[in-house]
């Protein structure tokens, strides 16, 4: 038994009573990095003096102040896409070695300010970009339930780190699936929030109509307190909804007795493994069973979804990435004959295989002429998938759905098969093209490996999928399962 | 072979005056200050950064817009437009594509005192680039340093439409706008320092020709006789390729001051392909109707029409109601000493003369001139009242200038005004004898104590400025105690 096997208002409890310091558990969290992540590969650095000085600081607030808040000394772990001061962020690519922001991102900062702790940046992969974190530029991550298989990705180190009780929780950034996916392949609760409802300032951009923040936790109370701290207005981020937060404590507890809650019919009838299957399946009779209608919905543009994606995202790929050009990141190529060669030289040598290979396919379908067929028409058809979701949310109060079609599956399985490897977020990432709330939480195992639900929300609805989420998490009791070896 | 036409377009960027940079709270002046020392996370273009759009920079492009007649369209949005450079931190430029904030309308301007009209395709807004400092000449240097200072300043594009037929218009369209731009207060006019900045699309086709020819882009003009000069060499080298049988290639070439000469930069299949889409960071801008009619109102008076009005209100020259009118502050000044009820002609004529001039001297603005429009117009109803000489009064303005003092002042503090204004002189004493006949009777039998208040009426007839010693003196004379 760890420290780090309690959920954040468990741990909020003994730091409160004095039964341990922020300090202590700090050093747990650390402790546990420093003995197990070997295996993992989940951080790419570990903050001890900061996460020192951090907690210090939250003990003397547990001290002094009547009412901390909730993340107050609670051990964090952020996403190296996430810019942190003065600590290297390198958004796991080789290009960005050496980075150190002069500047926090808002969730970090927002995060220090109530007194949550930072123990390290985590493993993704490189820019985002994959779903298995076998891109990052430095080393893959491996599943804490499987070491031979992926955690998922891109936000696979936050995933199992949380999932492997190396951290209390974690921010990812999820674009296409990258929090919900590797929250299924580890077993954790993540939550990719609404477009605009957590800012974007100071995350390292891979496709920006896209990214978001969302925790990664244990819980859905974990992830919900995480998230009530980092969502909400920035003026730094003119792309975050000026709505207020709505009370998301409040909606764990509702239950769902009455609600409405659709089953994308596109999302369940093909592709699905038997064992997901199974687990998806119960799950839906848990909620029944708590007083949940169920009903079979259509969202007709899903299977241009995927293509659509990977047209908009990569465009913006290629126009984010830029600014890696050699000059102010990357390795300089002082000897180039030309500036043009400088370039290419330092971005062919900084960026890995797939980076370089979206970075080539945004730039041919924004080109003159092939704008229109490509970007455009995405565009098009993202408006599409959007209007499916507006209609059936007329309907039903949320969606339901596996997260994946497969649990995780093994390292080096699809690394040669781009397009296998794309289709992994296929029920993913039709929620980012729509910008709709949606998270994934464990509802149980198939042959040892978790599977997640994915729970879709409408545009901030944030609550009704914690709401849903928090259902299916109580009727499938697993949250307190931790992988072997990873238990002591 | 008929004779050939130039079709001139020019493209105009102007640096907005807005307190902060285009998308950070950096300082929009960037001048002066030590390399890369005005710049932020977003302005530098830092992994995560993200802009913010600058409210002042989006109204004073669309008043620009406005006073330019054109359309304010309700919806606008940014694009990126995509290429590397190493002044371009992000590899891309914030600007706008195919929604501008503005569209369709046109600027007045003269040729030799004969008004024209050019078409204005679009005003947008985006981002200035940084600036880079080779260390050499720009192809040799082992190094090129980069200051990113300007990066990130609002820029206003004004796209003109090709309605220009020579080059001699050409600085007569710019000269208009920069007024317009002045007059507006949105940039300062500086086109050396490249605050204000002229590309120019130049072709040529055979006279009575309807299609356009190739167009040639001409580049790097930093002020209003390069600009002419270069589009006269274009005009003269495409005529020269055309007449001997050749073609004109469409590419673009800068202007070489040294040289006096256009030199090819790069060609049509050099052209770079900027891949413009939606910027994602930013949301579109609704531009309300408020907003538009709330900016409109807050017009000043057009340039040409405040010139016009002012030479027919005031009986100004062509050429003096020009300069007047030139800058606002100019006219502001002028207007002030009008107001205060100096001759129109003369105020005209001190101002753009000895104030001017001394202006220029101190490097100051006029409207921070130590000597104000209504001290000035006293100065000038002196001379204008004969009480001083010019030759005194432009003395005085030197000193009191320099001073900081006001120059009716300095001419009482010194009895400045002279015996050449005897005649004047003389008509107060003779009024103050015929107002008095008592007082000068006894003062001509000897009696010393009327003399008093013969200086005292002197002094009231002529409001004060009379000098009393030159009053006594002449009233001695004239009542036969000279010499006394």
């Amino acid at each position: 038994m760890s420290l780090l096997d309690l959920s954040i208002s468990e741990l909020g409890r003994g730091l409160r009573a004095r039964e341990f310091s922020s300090v202590e558990l700090a050093g747990e969290a650390l402790g546990r990095a420093e003995s197990l992540d070997g295996r993992l590969g989940s951080f790419l650095r570990t903050t001890p003096e900061l996460a020192l000085e951090q907690a210090r600081a939250a003990d003397r607030r547990l001290a002094d102040e009547a009412d901390p808040p909730a993340l107050c000394g609670i051990p964090i772990g952020h996403k190296d896409v996430l810019c942190t001061r003065g600590v290297e962020t390198t958004a796991g690519s080789r290009i960005l070695e050496g980075f150190r922001p002069p500047y926090d991102a808002t969730v970090v900062a927002r995060l220090a300010r109530d007194g949550a702790v930072v123990v390290g940046k985590m493993n993704c992969d490189e820019f985002a970009m994959g779903s298995s974190n076998e891109n990052s530029g430095f080393q893959p991550t491996v599943n804490p339930w499987d070491e031979e298989r992926v955690p998922g990705g891109s936000s696979g180190g936050s995933a199992a780190a949380v999932a492997a009780r190396l951290t209390v929780a974690a921010l990812g950034t999820d674009t296409g699936g990258s929090v919900r996916l590797p929250a299924s392949f580890c077993g954790v609760v993540g939550v990719k929030p609404s477009y605009g409802r957590v800012s974007r300032y100071g995350v390292i951009a891979f496709a920006s109509s896209l990214d978001q923040v969302g925790p990664l936790a244990k819980t859905v109370e974990d992830a919900q307190l995480v998230l009530s701290c980092i969502a909400g207005p920035d003026r730094r981020d003119s792309t975050t909804s000026p709505a207020p937060v709505s009370d998301l404590a409040g909606a764990l507890r509702e239950g769902v007795r009455g609600l409405r809650l659709g089953i994308p019919r596109e999302y369940v009838e093909a592709g699905l493994e038997d064992g997901i299957k199974a687990v998806f399946e119960s799950a839906c009779r848990w909620l029944e069973a708590e007083g949940a209608e169920l009903v079979e919905v259509s969202l007709p543009s899903t299977e241009y979804a995927l293509a659509a994606y990977y047209v908009i995202a990569p465009a913006e790929v290629s126009s984010n990435l830029a600014r890696m050009d050699g000059i102010r990141f990357g390795p300089g190529e002082p000897q180039a004959p030309s500036l043009l060669e400088a370039y290419e030289l330092a971005r062919n040598r900084g960026f890995g295989p797939e980076v370089r290979r979206r970075v080539a396919l945004g730039t041919f379908v924004l080109s003159s002429g092939y704008y229109d067929a490509y970007y455009l028409r995405a565009q098009k058809v993202r408006t599409l998938v959007a209007q499916d979701f507006s209609r059936v949310f007329e309907r039903v109060d949320a969606l339901i759905s596996p997260t994946a079609p497969t649990p995780a599956f093994r390292l080096g399985e699809r690394t040669h098969d781009p397009l296998a490897m794309y289709a992994t977020d296929a029920l993913t990432l039709p929620a980012n093209l729509a910008g709709i709330s949606g998270l994934s939480v464990p509802a149980g195992f198939t042959a040892g490996l978790p599977v997640g639900v994915q729970v879709l929300g409408p545009y901030l609805g944030e609550a009704m999928c914690l709401r849903v989420g928090a259902a299916v998490e109580r009727a499938a009791d697993v949250w307190r399962r931790v992988p072997a070896g990873f238990d002591g | 072979m008929a004779e050939l036409q130039a079709v001139i377009g020019l493209e105009v960027h102007a640096q907005l005056l807005t307190r902060s940079k285009m998308f950070c709270g950096c300082r929009a002046e960037y001048l002066g200050l030590p390399p890369n020392s005005n710049t932020c996370p977003t302005c530098l273009g830092l992994p995560g950064a993200l802009p913010v759009i600058n409210r002042r920079a989006v109204e004073m492009t669309i008043q620009t817009a406005l006073a330019l007649g054109c359309r304010i369209p309700e919806f606008s949005k940014f694009d990126r437009k995509n290429y590397f450079y190493p002044d371009l931190p992000k590899g891309y430029q914030i600007s706008q594509y195919d929604l501008p904030l503005s569209l369709g309308g046109h600027l007045e301007f003269e040729v030799d005192g004969e008004r024209r009209s050019c078409g204005i395709t679009r005003v947008h807004l985006e981002e200035d680039a940084g600036t880079l400092h080779h260390a050499g000449e720009i192809h040799t240097a082992k190094f090129s340093l980069v200051d990113l200072n300007r990066a990130g300043v609002p820029l206003m594009e004004i796209v003109g439409e090709p309605d220009l037929r020579s080059p001699r218009e050409a600085p007569q369209y710019l000269r208009a706008l920069r007024q317009l731009l002045l007059h507006l207060g949105v940039n300062d006019g500086n086109m050396e320092q490249g605050s204000l900045r002229c590309d120019a699309n130049i072709s040529l086709r055979p006279r009575g020709q309807r299609e356009l020819g190739v167009k040639v882009e001409v580049k790097n003009m930093n002020s209003f006789r390069s600009l002419e000069a270069a589009l006269e060499f274009e005009v003269r080298r495409q005529s020269a390729v055309i007449e001997s049988g050749g073609t004109v290639h469409q590419e673009t070439r800068g202007w070489s001051e040294v040289e006096q000469a256009t030199v090819s930069q790069r060609s049509k299949e050099e052209a770079q392909d900027y891949r413009y889409f939606p910027e994602p960071d930013l949301p579109p801008l609704q531009v309300s109707r408020d907003l538009v009619e709330r900016l409109r109102g807050a017009l000043p008076e057009p340039p040409l029409r405040l010139r016009d009005r002012l030479r027919d209100q005031h009986q100004l020259g062509e050429e003096q109601a020009a300069l007047i009118t030139e800058r606002p502050q100019d006219a502001a000044y002028f207007e002030a000493m009008v107001a205060a009820g100096a001759p129109p002609r003369s105020a005209a004529n001190w101002q753009l003369g000895p104030l001017q001039a001394l202006c220029k001297d101190a490097k100051l603005d006029i409207e921070h001139s130590p000597v104000p429009a209504v001290e000035l117009a006293a100065l000038v109803r002196m001379v204008e009242a004969g009480e001083v000489s010019g030759t005194t009064g432009r003395e005085v303005l030197v000193e009191a200038f320099a001073m900081g003092r006001s120059p009716v002042d300095l001419i009482r503090e010194r009895g400045l005004i002279q015996v050449s204004d005897a005649a004047q002189m003389q008509a107060w004493v003779d009024g103050a004898i015929l107002q008095l006949p008592k007082a000068a009777a006894d003062f001509r039998s000897g009696n010393d104590r009327a003399l008093g208040p013969l200086v005292g009426a002197v002094r009231k007839a002529s409001g004060g400025v009379a000098n009393p010693d030159l009053a006594s003196r002449l009233l001695r004379e004239r009542l036969g105690r000279g010499g006394g």
